[in-house]
């Protein structure tokens, strides 16, 4: 049955980020529809796709999932949550599993969960690359048959077609794994035949909970979505959406303020009108979808590239500061010299210098005087063992090299012992891409899970 | 000649993705809008950025009294040479810009 309003409480910008547990409590008095919160994204770096790992906890995962679990048992409606574990992939969506059964066993609830994995196979995605279905968009890296065979993992972005399947099946719990931060709000009012623009639209405007507001840390918004248009209205007291706080939203971590590329088409906003609505709503109306043929999901892959050991050295001593890249020369050459004709031959090192210009590199404007310098050794290997043995072999040079021949051998300060760090692998994000596909409805299977 | 730190309530750089970054400039004011408007140049952004102007997307949003510039980052967001994950830095560069 279709409805002629739909409202989607979204608790937080994700799961893991603050929200205040009584805007929380005032949301589900507003009777919503359904509960949809994100659970991660591509922000945190490589790291996470390439390893299939959460950013966050499980114990602090779980404390806050079991208040979300604890408000969907007073609604009865389904909870959502979308790129799940930070990454999506399908090890981060067996993990939510486990936290949402651990709570229901706690709690002696019983739930019928749906699960909804966006893995694609590299042979998958090779075999769709070798018969041009996968597209770059702007800006997008290079990529060959050796890029995709070396993805730990790759997943596309479901859209809404993939979602409302999931809604569908009236679970209880929804777990999906990458999905765009769209798609979990946009499903629901799309499904009920609402206003596809603005459903797509006022999910991009809360996708990061009250990041629109007045009072981002609040994190819970509502959304009511109709035939015309959507309002967003923030949760927690005295706290606001303003016209102004909701349009700038839109330029939030968007390149493009006003176009937006979703599975299967694209919206925009050109044309969007924002209005104060009540006392601290925002009514929004005018925007604009275009359906797109073929149909496409942007997939996500991050590859290994290698193991990275880092060495971290203080220096102080002015005379150093003042000639620091003479110095860094130096302790480069000597490096290259030492791994020559051994097996470290291929590793990579990289010094940058901690004070001076590590954040900006060579667009660096400014140069002041300073006190003191860290310089960050990062050796890269296609092993541990060898960025490891790298670092034992500079280790010497950061503590004594000196500039001239026959000046008494310098020391400088090392912060702690070892002064070499494992930092593990090193992943790479190597798609920006899109995947053109002709069964948007069942792309993805569902599983089923009951407590 | 104003530096646009003295025009600006704040400035903005986040990553958009792994592959761009994009940097907001919120003015003060409507005045300082316009004149920031006229007077930024594409070119001196791309310069300060070393990144081709070609690559450069701006968007002169006046509801907002925003001026925003996205780019493609040179580096892959978390690859090896990358330094700021979120490009949180950019905003810097514009700060001291003359305009």
């Amino acid at each position: 049955m279709n409805k002629k309003t739909i409202k989607v409480l979204v608790p937080a910008g994700a799961l893991g980020i603050p929200f205040d547990k009584n805007a929380l409590i005032n949301g589900i008095k507003q009777k919503p529809d359904l509960i949809a919160i994100d659970g991660g994204s591509t922000d945190s770096g490589p790291y996470y796709l390439g390893s299939g790992k959460s950013k966050y906890s499980y114990s602090a995962t779980k404390r806050d999932w079991s208040i979300l679990m604890e408000m969907r048992a007073k609604t009865k409606v389904p909870l959502l949550i979308g790129t799940a574990g930070t990454c999506g992939t399908k090890t981060s969506v067996e993990w939510m599993l486990k936290i949402t059964k651990e709570i229901a066993k706690e709690n002696k609830e019983k739930l019928k969960i749906v699960t909804l994995k966006t893995d694609l196979s590299n042979k998958f995605v090779l075999e769709k690359y070798k018969t041009g279905k996968i597209k770059p968009l702007e800006g997008a890296p290079k990529i060959n048959e050796d890029i995709i065979n070396n993805c730990t993992n790759i997943v596309a972005l479901a859209g809404v077609e993939q979602i409302q399947k999931a809604i569908n099946t009236n679970a209880d719990i929804i777990i999906a794994g990458r999905s765009t931060d769209t798609a979990i709000i946009a499903s629901l009012p799309i499904y009920h035949g609402l206003n596809i623009a603005s459903a797509w639209h006022g999910a991009k405007i809360a996708e990061c909970g009250a990041l629109a507001t007045n009072n981002p840390n609040s994190g819970v918004v509502l959304l009511e979505f109709d035939h015309n248009g959507f309002t967003i209205t923030p949760m927690c007291k005295n706290t606001k959406a303003t016209p102004q706080t909701v349009f700038a939203h839109m330029l939030y971590e968007n390149a493009d303020p006003y176009i937006l590329l979703e599975p299967g088409g694209c919206l925009d906003v050109s044309n969007a009108k924002y209005k104060k609505h009540k006392k601290n709503s925002v009514r929004v109306e005018g925007s604009k979808w275009y359906n797109k043929k073929p149909y496409t999901l942007k997939i996500e892959g991050a590859r290994l590239v290698g193991f990275q050991t880092i060495s971290i050295v203080l220096i102080r001593d002015p005379k150093y500061i003042e000639s620091i890249d003479k110095w860094i020369d130096k302790l480069k050459n000597s490096f290259y010299r030492k791994i020559k004709n051994s097996i470290l031959v291929d590793v990579q090192l990289e010094l940058r210098k901690i004070g001076k210009d590590a954040t900006l590199g060579n667009l660096e404007p400014i140069s002041t005087d300073i006190n003191e310098v860290a310089i960050m050794a990062i050796f890269t290997a296609n092993n541990q063992e060898k960025a490891n043995d790298s670092a034992k072999l500079l280790n010497p040079d950061l503590l004594h090299l000196a500039l001239k021949k026959n000046e008494p051998m310098p020391t400088f300060a090392f912060p702690f012992s070892p002064p070499e760090i494992d930092k593990g692998p090193l992943f790479e994000f190597c798609f920006h891409h899109v995947i053109e596909i002709d069964n948007p409805k069942d792309f993805f299977q569902l599983q089923f899970h009951k407590t | 000649m104003k530096t646009l730190s003295k025009i600006t309530k704040y400035i903005r750089s986040k990553n958009a993705g792994p592959f761009w970054v994009t940097v907001d400039l919120f003015f003060k004011d409507k005045d300082s809008f316009f004149y920031a408007c006229k007077n930024i140049s594409n070119e001196e952004v791309s310069n300060i950025l070393k990144i081709k102007r070609n690559h450069l997307k701006r968007f002169d949003i006046e509801n907002l009294k925003v001026i925003k510039f996205s780019f493609p980052r040179k580096n892959i967001q978390g690859s090896r040479l990358d330094r700021d994950m979120h490009g949180a830095s950019f905003a810097i560069l514009f700060e001291k810009l003359s305009v």
